[in-house]
């Protein structure tokens, strides 16, 4: 995509963003669903097939500007982004590095175009971070797959086409592409959640469900190792942008409040302990939004060390923004404990971002792994 | 006798493989398991390594030895030790002509 070309998408993306979803974010999150027309515009727009080629269909973006795509739609409304990291990063781009070209030709376009929606069916009761526990099982039949189970959690399986379905032959993990309309899927609405409150989520049987044998994901066996991991890959790099956005929202919200709001006949902006949260969360943005677009780098020709800048990045950027968002309530006192404000609720969504797509927990194990790895000295004698 | 030769050189090309493989999981092994790592021993089984670094793998070979690793090749197994990886590698040099 050409340089031009690709402002375009950014400047449709911000006047979008700022002039549809910023105004209508709360009564999303209030009623807990994306309107149709959102997810149409969306589509219509090119984005929900912002990073996939334009042989499939999407727009092309490269990983930085898909990046700034992401922060721009993710500052306005957090269950909007949602559905960029869920059906955009995780299940298009996992099938466009994985299936085999009869299954990109089946699907791939369709979602590119945002024809049909996809979601993510990985986590279940007993399978939330120990993802390879997952009890829904497959059988082969002739040349099908026979699924059975349930998946709990499953953002955009309310509305969505298609499911990416983890599930398990006795230990051995494995992919498919399940549509919605295949006899013996059903899905459940859950609500009463404390973010992404607008994103669908609800449960998802499978009752001898038979899939063709062709929407396999790669190979028997590549579930985890490979379909789950790039799928988190990209949903995480979607994630650490989702921590800049909202921290940069909390940052603009508390900067605005403190020039304005008066206390003690002073603006509190000038208070020296309002200037340390403010200039935190300026520090924090600029670090977050930096370590982002060097994952985005290293993702792009593909490098080994994607995975590990995807982590760091994740890691980093969720944790500052539920520091920022935290810190924008407490700017705004009692204004911010209150939902006639953005602020309460960029801290409810800041919390979901420390949890899905690996907890940070998780994202400090792996990420000292790594330290150990790179720092610990060679040879030491002692 | 040129049968012979031609033998050895694919040898020494798949040795290459797989010494560029072992360096690269001995630098990438987890820094509290001083063990030795044998070019048949199964990586995953061992517990030298999760399946989490099966991702990291595929992208090392693709960028390393500039193959396309195929869809229907993407299973543990074909990642599961140096020499599945060396034959893997050799076997898709083969294929693209190389």
């Amino acid at each position: 995509m050409s340089e031009v070309d690709r402002s375009d998408v950014i400047a449709r993306a911000r006047s979008f963003a700022e002039t549809e979803l910023a105004p209508r974010a709360a009564e999303f999150d209030r009623e807990e669903r994306l309107p149709h027309d959102v997810v149409r515009r969306m589509a219509d727009e090119g984005f929900l097939g912002a990073s996939i080629p334009a042989k499939w269909g999407g727009l092309g973006l490269d990983p930085l500007a898909y990046g700034e795509l992401t922060e721009i739609i993710g500052k306005a409304c957090a269950s909007t982004r949602a559905l960029l990291t869920v059906h955009t990063s995780i299940v298009a781009t996992t099938l466009l590095e994985l299936a085999s070209k009869r299954l990109k030709e089946k699907y791939l376009t369709a979602l590119a175009r945002g024809e049909k929606i996809g979601c993510f069916a990985l986590s279940e009761e007993n399978a939330g971070s120990d993802a390879a526990a997952v009890e829904t099982t497959y059988t082969g039949k002739g040349d099908t797959f026979v699924l059975n189970g349930r998946k709990k959690w499953t953002s955009f399986a309310g509305i969505a086409d298609l499911f990416l379905v983890i599930a398990s032959d006795n230990g051995v993990t494995s992919a498919f592409v399940v549509e919605r309309d295949m006899p013996g899927v059903e899905t459940r609405p859950m609500s009463g959640f404390l973010g992404n409150r607008a994103t669908h989520i609800a449960e998802v049987s499978f009752a001898d469900v038979e899939v063709p044998a062709e929407n396999l994901i790669a190979g028997i066996g590549a579930g985890f190792g490979f379909v789950v991991n790039t799928a988190l890959l990209h949903g995480r790099y979607s994630i650490a942008w989702a921590g800049v956005a909202l921290a940069q929202a909390a940052l603009e919200e508390m900067c605005s409040y403190a020039t304005r709001r008066e206390q003690f006949g002073v603006k509190i902006g000038t208070q020296q302990l309002v200037q340390k949260m403010v200039a935190d969360a300026v520090t924090n943005v600029a670090a977050a939004r930096e370590l982002c677009r060097r994952a985005g780098r290293f993702l792009a020709p593909r490098n080994a060390d994607a995975a590990m800048e995807t982590n760091i990045a994740k890691y980093f950027s969720s944790t500052i923004a539920q520091r920022a968002t935290s810190d924008a309530v407490q700017v705004l006192g009692g204004n911010g404990c209150w939902s006639g404000f953005p602020a309460e609720r960029l801290f409810r969504e800041a919390k979901i971002l420390e949890i899905i797509e690996g907890t940070s927990q998780l994202q400090q194990v792996m990420i000292a792994d790594f330290g150990y790895k790179k720092y610990a000295r060679k040879n030491q004698s002692q | 006798m040129h049968d012979e030769a031609v033998v050895n050189m694919a040898d020494v090309t798949v040795a290459d493989y797989a010494a560029n493989i072992r360096a690269y999981l001995r630098e990438n092994m987890t820094a509290f398991k001083d063990v030795e790592l044998d070019d048949e021993d199964n990586i995953f089984e061992r517990g030298f390594f999760t399946s989490l670094f099966a991702m990291q793998l595929l992208h090392y070979v693709e960028s390393t030895f500039d193959v396309e690793v195929p869809d229907d090749y993407i299973m543990l197994r074909n990642f599961s030790s140096v020499r599945r990886l060396a034959d893997m590698v050799a076997d898709l040099k083969r294929t693209s002509g190389e």
